[in-house]
């Protein structure tokens, strides 16, 4: 951690006052900023690849692009002790049951950055019989990352993205993150291999369906909306007259007297500008 | 005195495949016949004399070595599912290609796994993605899918969830764009998921877990060692998620002591279905999908897919050959992805043998460089999709600018020919001597490595294992010299090869291929000065061409070993927009064959160094 980082400036956030002499030596702050200050500078992520945005997942830890600026060399190859898994690549039937258990081991708080276009919605590989399209499809995601695979840079892109999404986390609404709620949160369900793969929240989706294909009725495929051609839209007699309200607009007799007062600030700026640089 | 019985057989062994087909028609009358199909080629075996028509292939007819053996499903032109069998000669030559049918219903074949053992794994997955039953294989389950799995999904008429259409582009994009909607919005579960029609929840049971252990034996069992100490077996799950299993491969393990008594590859948890999606695609909608099966040496996977297509449109009348030009480049991107990929495959075997990182880091660093030049040349740093039907995508650019890796702000810029000139003659090789001296003498190194995990050369050959596993073995075969392809017959290079085919002969084979790597692309660098300015691709280039009807098997030596596209097309005398069968002989996965075979009786703790020393990459092997 830099020297920058540990400057109290950093966590200072309140609106109470200071006195001048203990700036610098005395901080006061809110409770969620300080964790969220400590969490987001030390996010270790899961040694952890799929496929080939594993790849670029350690190109982005090696020397040239060195994830270990932002605090997050430290790559625990056990979910017990990583705060965040990088789902670098795509994710498949076989695999999600392993994915879903590490996220079960892993403690709160946790975080899910997907990498690159398999992990965010099954990429090229979508139609595939034994490709989840998407690991939102089982588990949260906190930030998606596109690419295929996503360069160094847009990860590291995305795991700023996710330092922010931490600085804005608070403790004192519940609902904002589970593990500053009450009580333990519940563990994601763990899919099961059977046929294919079973998602243990559907079952009752799936036994109504059974039932349906007992029948003899159709079953599976859902009818989709009609396609609705995009039809260029005919002005109406209200868009028409909302076109020509600027004229209206341009007419206003308060424009002069504004005109005159940003001229004045502006020469204001000008003089202050003018006096510094002397 | 000369044995005159002795001699013909001789011949018989280098003859050409065509003189082979001719003696297996004479030999087994009415049990082989030719493919007479309009570009096949090769035999067509009764199964009942399959195992005996194999066995000859290989002692009489010197065809020591299968590459690759894969189904097609023939559903509309015969109903039968094909079994084809690709067998080389490890003194080089091209195939002889033999093949056996089976009816769709209750499809069984004799099994090969007794002629040669290489054909175990890939006949698994035969099994599993066609539903062929072995006979006599030793452990017919599923490989890439889970036991239990509905169906066998690379048949014909097994649609996926998210099917919409047999052939892509798919009508809903198309011509107009209007009626878009993402797959998930038809099914019900919104999930590509699909289940039988009478699946019944109460009944459902997860085998997929207690199957794997089968083999190895839980039950407890006790042993008495060589100094009599008893022990009882112990059974140890490495992977899918492991540091050291070089992605989401997984290990079961049984233990007697510290020794292996049986190691079980389990694979399949990157299976992503490269070939059914291969099916829909179009000949060129394949080529990116090529990059993702061994990400770390897209370029080579390029070239190969671009070979096997370039076969089959030489069947055709309007084909022309690639340009010269396109062929120096493709040489040059080839022979830099061996580089990168050894760089990446050392770094990481010294990763495993606890040497943590610093070495990988190292190695790495001069692979970014190459990576620059990939960017630059193809817009990508590693899915290139760089290699075309007659050529390349584009030509090498005049300079070198690299927004992405920019330095204080500012742009890097480097004419291009003088930034290859001074990577390949001054930077690499000089990189590659230092790593040379930080490692190979290293005591660690040196005790982990050496007799541990030997593979002799007879057994690599039966494993069909290829690449620096079946080179360090002692064997040298290279497709760049057994069967030439592109410009490599006019370049001066050695085959590398090890004696003793433990992990320290595939390591110094794979450091001398980088040297003999380096010595091709200096014979490369005057060849694109030569070239510059001529066409990079031949012909009038086709979004969707017409391939002629028929079969190839286009193969390249890439970094990990022999990679092979078995590509069909089939079903349209006047040629087919999209294959019928597209396959992928992947070096990875058929090396994995010889992993159990070299850890048996190993030590656990070298279990991560053996895997290692394959260089697999899991991309490739579940595909």
């Amino acid at each position: 951690m830099s020297s920058k980082e540990l400057d109290l400036k950093h966590v200072h956030d309140t609106e109470f006052p200071l006195p001048a002499e203990m700036q610098g030596n005395v901080a006061v702050t809110s409770l969620s900023r300080i964790y969220n200050w400590s969490r987001r500078s030390s996010m270790w992520p899961m040694l952890f690849g799929l496929a080939c945005c594993a790849i670029e997942m350690i190109g982005t830890a090696a020397s040239r692009f060195d994830l270990s600026r932002f605090g997050m060399e430290v790559m625990r190859a056990t979910p017990r002790q990583s705060d965040l898994m990088i789902v670098s690549g795509t994710v498949t039937k076989k695999m999600i049951v392993p994915i879903v258990r590490l996220y079960n081991q892993m403690p709160e708080p946790k975080y899910i950055l997907a990498m690159g276009a398999c992990a965010s919605g099954g990429g090229p590989f979508k139609e595939g019989y034994n490709v989840v399209s998407g690991i939102d499809k089982y588990l949260p995601v906190d930030v998606y990352v596109p690419g295929c695979p996503p360069t160094p840079q847009a990860l590291l892109y995305g795991l700023i993205a996710l330092q922010k999404k931490i600085d804005g986390q608070s403790l004192a609404n519940l609902d904002d993150v589970p593990w500053y709620g009450v009580g333990p949160s519940e563990p994601a369900p763990i899919p099961i291999l059977g046929p294919d793969i079973i998602d243990p929240r559907q079952m009752d989706l799936i036994r109504r369906q059974a039932e349906l294909a007992a029948r003899g009725e159709p079953t599976y495929v859902r009818e989709l909306p009609p396609v609705v051609k995009k039809v260029k839209a005919v002005p109406s007699k209200v868009t028409k007259a909302a076109a020509a309200a600027p004229a209206e607009i341009a007419e206003d007799p308060r424009r002069e007297e504004i005109l005159k007062r940003r001229l004045a600030a502006l020469a204001r700026k000008r003089a202050r500008d003018a006096a510094k640089a002397n | 005195m000369v044995d005159h019985a002795a001699e013909p057989v001789e011949t018989l062994k280098t003859g050409t495949p065509e003189d082979a087909a001719a003696y297996l028609l004479e030999k087994f009358p009415g049990a082989v016949s030719a493919d007479t199909r309009p570009g096949f080629q090769g035999v067509i075996v009764d199964p009942a004399k399959l195992v005996e028509v194999a066995q000859t292939i290989k002692d009489e007819l010197g065809y020591d070595f299968l590459s690759s053996a894969t189904a097609v499903d023939y559903l509309g032109y015969g109903d039968h599912l094909e079994m084809v069998y690709h067998a080389y000669r490890i003194s080089g030559g091209t195939a002889l290609n033999f093949k056996a049918q089976t009816d769709r219903e209750n499809a069984k074949l004799p099994s090969l796994v007794g002629v040669w053992r290489g054909a175990d794994f890939q006949e698994r997955e035969a099994y599993d993605l066609y539903g062929i039953h072995f006979d006599g294989h030793p452990n017919l389950k599923r490989i890439l899918l889970w036991e239990g799995f509905d169906g066998h999904p690379m048949r014909k008429d097994w649609k996926e969830a998210y099917y919409e259409d047999e052939l892509k582009p798919f009508d809903s994009r198309w011509p107009d764009g209007g009626g878009v909607h993402r797959s998930e919005e038809k099914n019900v579960f919104g999930k590509n998921v699909r289940y039988p029609a009478d699946f019944d929840l109460a009944k459902l049971t997860d085998i997929s877990e207690e199957s794997l252990y089968k083999m190895a034996g839980v039950d407890v069992e006790m042993h008495a060692m060589d100094d009599g100490v008893r022990t009882d077996t112990l059974v140890v799950n490495m992977g899918p998620h492991h540091p050291s299993t070089h992605g989401v491969f997984r290990m079961i393990i049984s233990l007697n002591g510290e020794s292996i008594n049986t190691l079980e590859p389990v694979m399949g948890y990157l299976h992503r279905n490269h070939e059914k999606i291969g099916e829909r695609n179009t000949y060129l909608m394949n080529m990116p999908y090529t990059d993702r099966l061994d990400y770390l040496s897209s370029m080579g996977n390029n070239l190969g897919y671009a070979i096997a297509v370039e076969q089959l449109m030489a069947l055709g009348p309007r084909y022309s050959p690639p340009t010269y030009r396109a062929e120096v480049i493709r040489v040059l991107m080839a022979e830099l992805t061996r580089i990168v990929n050894h760089l990446w495959s050392i770094g990481f075997l010294l990763n495993d043998l606890g040497a943590f990182f610093t070495p990988m880091l190292y190695a790495n660093n001069e692979r970014e460089k190459i990576l620059d030049f990939f960017e630059a040349a193809s817009g990508s740093r590693m899915m290139c999709n760089y290699m075309r039907f007659g050529g390349v995508f584009k030509d090498i650019p005049e300079r070198i600018k690299s927004m992405a890796t920019m330095v204080n702000d500012r742009v890097r810029d480097y004419d291009t020919m003088q930034f290859l000139s001074q990577m390949i003659n001054e930077r690499l090789p000089r990189f590659i001597d230092e790593y040379d001296r930080y490692l190979t003498e290293n005591e660690i190194l040196r005790e982990r490595c050496i007799g541990v995990g030997v593979l002799p050369a007879e057994d690599a050959i039966n494993l069909s294992a290829v690449g620096p596993l079946l080179r360090g073995s002692g064997v040298a075969y290279d497709v760049r010299r057994a069967e030439p392809y592109s410009i490599y017959p006019e370049l001066d290079f050695d085959i590398v090869v090890g004696k003793n085919g433990d992990i320290f002969d595939r390591y110094a084979v794979r450091m001398q291929e980088m040297r003999e790597s380096l010595r091709i692309l200096r014979q490369i660098l005057p060849r694109l000065e030569q070239t510059k300015g001529e066409p990079i691709v031949s012909g009038t280039q086709a979004y969707s061409p017409r391939v002629p009807p028929g079969e190839s098997y286009g193969r390249v030596e890439n970094p990990k070993g022999e990679l092979g596209y078995y590509v069909v097309s089939y079903g349209d005398d006047k040629g087919t927009q999209n294959p019928w069968r597209y396959h992928v002989r992947a070096p990875s996965f058929i090396n994995l064959t010889a992993l159990g075979p070299m850890t048996r009786g190993m030590k656990i703790a070298d279990v991560v160094t053996i895997l290692g020393s394959i260089d697999i990459v899991l991309g490739e092997t579940d595909r």
